[in-house]
């Protein structure tokens, strides 16, 4: 047990080197003059603009001392100054963080809710309700968030006007994107739910319990739910964990500022401080979300825990 | 577990798929006649089987002759500025209305089909290269080989949604040639992970061994015989991703990175339209936005039902 949590933790240190390294290396594999890329563009480069970036970024000492540097840095908050807001860019991801994880967090319980429930309803109903919900789920995967997101605002923002177009700052503002980020998740979850549900309902334990005479919706809850529930977790971790990336797209929709819509900006206006520092800042919270869904798995299925100490 | 995998929840089925072409072993110095048999078999799928995938067919068919005869079909040229019918309705002159520039969408649709369906086509031609490539490297070779490159595309699944190519974009500059190249590298892992599980059952099998004791080389073999026995699954897997692969080239069109005005790719229609929504006219988001979604859940329902026939999912 141990060890396998240690080995796990080892991978997840080598992940974040390796992704870390990508990000830090992209800069140089941008043509031309890593300087140049750095700076942003060619209207601001006075030589001493052209200094301040080689001294922030160490550039004239070799790639491994500038990416072991960078990346001390970044272990120690310091982000370095954003080109386009001039600010550190540790202040404005700290400015535009709550934004983000609030409608992280509503998606989340969106998502959760409503897709355990659709994926329990279909399984349990069966039928028409379980055929319904697979064609509602596959459809919901087939629209691309951005679209979703201008018919939500179309139809409740607009036309109906039950919830504001764009900006941010209440929870009405960020109903309609939650609802647009958990949209494709209510998919995943509900599938993930149904199938698991179903691959239950077979096993003799089920069987036993219902033969017993044990109420149905007591043999759902007690043995077919609980016996579901390992993959279901899982895939709500890994789902919400991705949700993070998902924002960008939505954020950029709704107009709201978070740091989805800081990434996107930041792209636009050459502003690579910032790209880079939102990305790490992604991508690590994906890997330790995901590592610790993983390792947190035998505590919610204990057949795991069998399964891996044999393995 | 990465979330990918209930998507290849099935793959352990791949091998003892009915009536593959590799079943039984294939006599020596005769090529498995693949390619024609799956051609009239697609041609099957298209003319039979359930409503879904019928109409999804006749959709996708429509959609690619709009594609191809936009040039003698469309009623406007997709560049065609009009302000006095800026924001028009639907009318009998603008059937699918018009945008802020008062471009005919109908017209925007037919020309946007074009790059909204070549840049996926080309991106996954890109991923499939690498991806079979990888793929079938790591499954013949296992050992070392196969350790690292699995590595490596651990790596890349690292990188959450469409992350790796918002770097990409970052570093190279926006533009549909980027967006497809990076989205193309994106989706090769997930290609190279689904051909090494289906690759190493294909392996296993004996017309392999015999190709090698016949003292046919390694190469000879990937590329004449063990690739094309995977074609089969391969294909079900490419119509659904597709689909994936037009969505997130629209999206990239839609935050700014891929294609750039004045092109009428859907994404883009869909990101320039936006504006529009306030002042009440629906159409300039609604006509590109709803092309997507219908392309991409036929492409699904498509991809689903060959999956099923072609056996690489159980029925």
């Amino acid at each position: 047990m141990a060890l396998r949590v240690a080995r796990k933790l080892a991978g997840l240190v080598a992940t974040l080197l390796a992704t870390s390294f990508i990000i830090f290396g992209a800069a140089y594999a941008a043509p031309g003059d890593p300087v140049t890329f750095l700076a942003g563009g060619k209207e601001n480069l006075t030589p001493e603009y052209l200094a301040a970036v080689r001294a922030q970024y160490h550039l004239d000492d070799p790639f491994s001392v500038q990416y072991g540097r960078w990346l001390w840095d970044a272990l120690n908050g310091d982000l370095g100054r954003s080109f386009q807001y001039n600010d550190e860019v540790l202040d404005l991801l700290a400015a535009r963080l709550p934004t983000t994880l609030g409608l992280v967090a509503y998606a989340t319980v969106l998502f959760v809710v409503i897709g355990v429930a659709l994926g329990v309803l279909a399984a349990v109903r069966g039928g028409r309700t379980d055929s319904t919900v697979v064609a509602g789920t596959t459809f919901a995967t087939s629209v691309p968030p951005f679209v979703a997101a201008t018919a939500l605002i179309s139809v409740f923002g607009v036309q109906l006007g039950w919830f504001p177009v764009a900006g941010g700052g209440s929870f009405t503002h960020l109903t309609l994107p939650a609802i647009t980020l958990a949209l494709g998740a209510v998919a995943i979850i509900s599938r993930v739910t149904r199938q698991a549900m179903v691959e239950q309902r077979e096993l003799d334990h089920v069987t036993v319990a219902r033969a017993s005479g044990l109420a149905e919706r007591l043999i759902v809850v007690r043995h077919v739910f609980r016996g579901a529930l390992g993959p279901v977790v899982t895939m709500c971790g890994l789902v919400s964990a991705g949700m993070l990336a998902g924002t960008v797209t939505v954020e950029t929709v709704f107009g709201l500022s978070g740091i989805g819509s800081l990434l996107v900006g930041a792209i636009n206006t050459h502003d690579f401080p910032v790209t880079q520092a939102v990305l790490l800042l992604m991508v690590v919270a994906y890997i330790t979300v995901t590592t610790l869904v993983e390792l947190a798995q035998p505590l919610i299925d204990p057949r795991a825990r069998i399964e891996r100490s044999r393995a | 577990m990465k979330p990918d995998s209930p998507v290849l929840r099935g793959e352990p089925d791949v091998g003892d798929a009915p009536s593959g072409p590799g079943q039984a072993p294939a006599p020596p110095g005769q090529a498995p006649a693949f390619p024609g048999r799956g051609r009239r078999r697609i041609a099957a799928l298209v003319g039979a089987g359930p409503v879904g995938s019928r109409l999804a067919s006749v959709f996708l068919a429509v959609v690619v002759l709009c594609a191809i005869l936009a040039p003698l079909a469309a009623p406007y040229r997709p560049d065609a500025i009009d302000f006095a019918v800026s924001l028009s309705p639907a009318t009998p002159e603008h059937l699918l209305g018009a945008d802020q520039s008062g471009r005919d969408l109908l017209s925007r649709v037919m020309y946007g089909a074009r790059t909204s369906l070549i840049g996926p086509l080309v991106l996954l031609a890109v991923a499939s290269v690498v991806g079979v490539a990888i793929g079938t490297l790591a499954a013949w070779s296992r050992g070392w080989v196969d350790a690292v490159l699995s590595r490596v595309t651990d790596v890349m699944y690292a990188f959450p949604g469409l992350l790796f190519v918002v770097l990409v974009v970052a570093v190279f500059g926006n533009g549909m040639t980027t967006a497809v190249l990076a989205l193309g590298l994106a989706y090769a892992p997930t290609i190279a992970k689904y051909t090494r599980s289906i690759a190493i059952t294909e392996c296993a099998k004996p017309y392999i061994d015999a190709y090698r004791v016949q003292g046919m080389g390694s190469l000879a073999i990937c590329v004449r015989h063990l690739i094309p026995n995977l074609a089969r699954s391969l294909v079900g897997y490419l119509v659904v991703l597709f689909g994936e692969g037009l969505m997130s080239l629209a999206t990239l069109s839609f935050l700014g990175f891929g294609a750039q005005p004045p092109s009428s790719d859907w994404g883009l229609m869909v990101k320039e339209g936006q504006a529009a929504i306030v002042q009440g006219a629906f159409l300039p988001v609604l006509v590109p936005g709803a092309a997507i979604a219908l392309v991409v859940v036929s492409f699904n329902v498509i991809g689903v039902r060959l999956a099923d026939r072609l056996g690489t999912r159980r029925l």
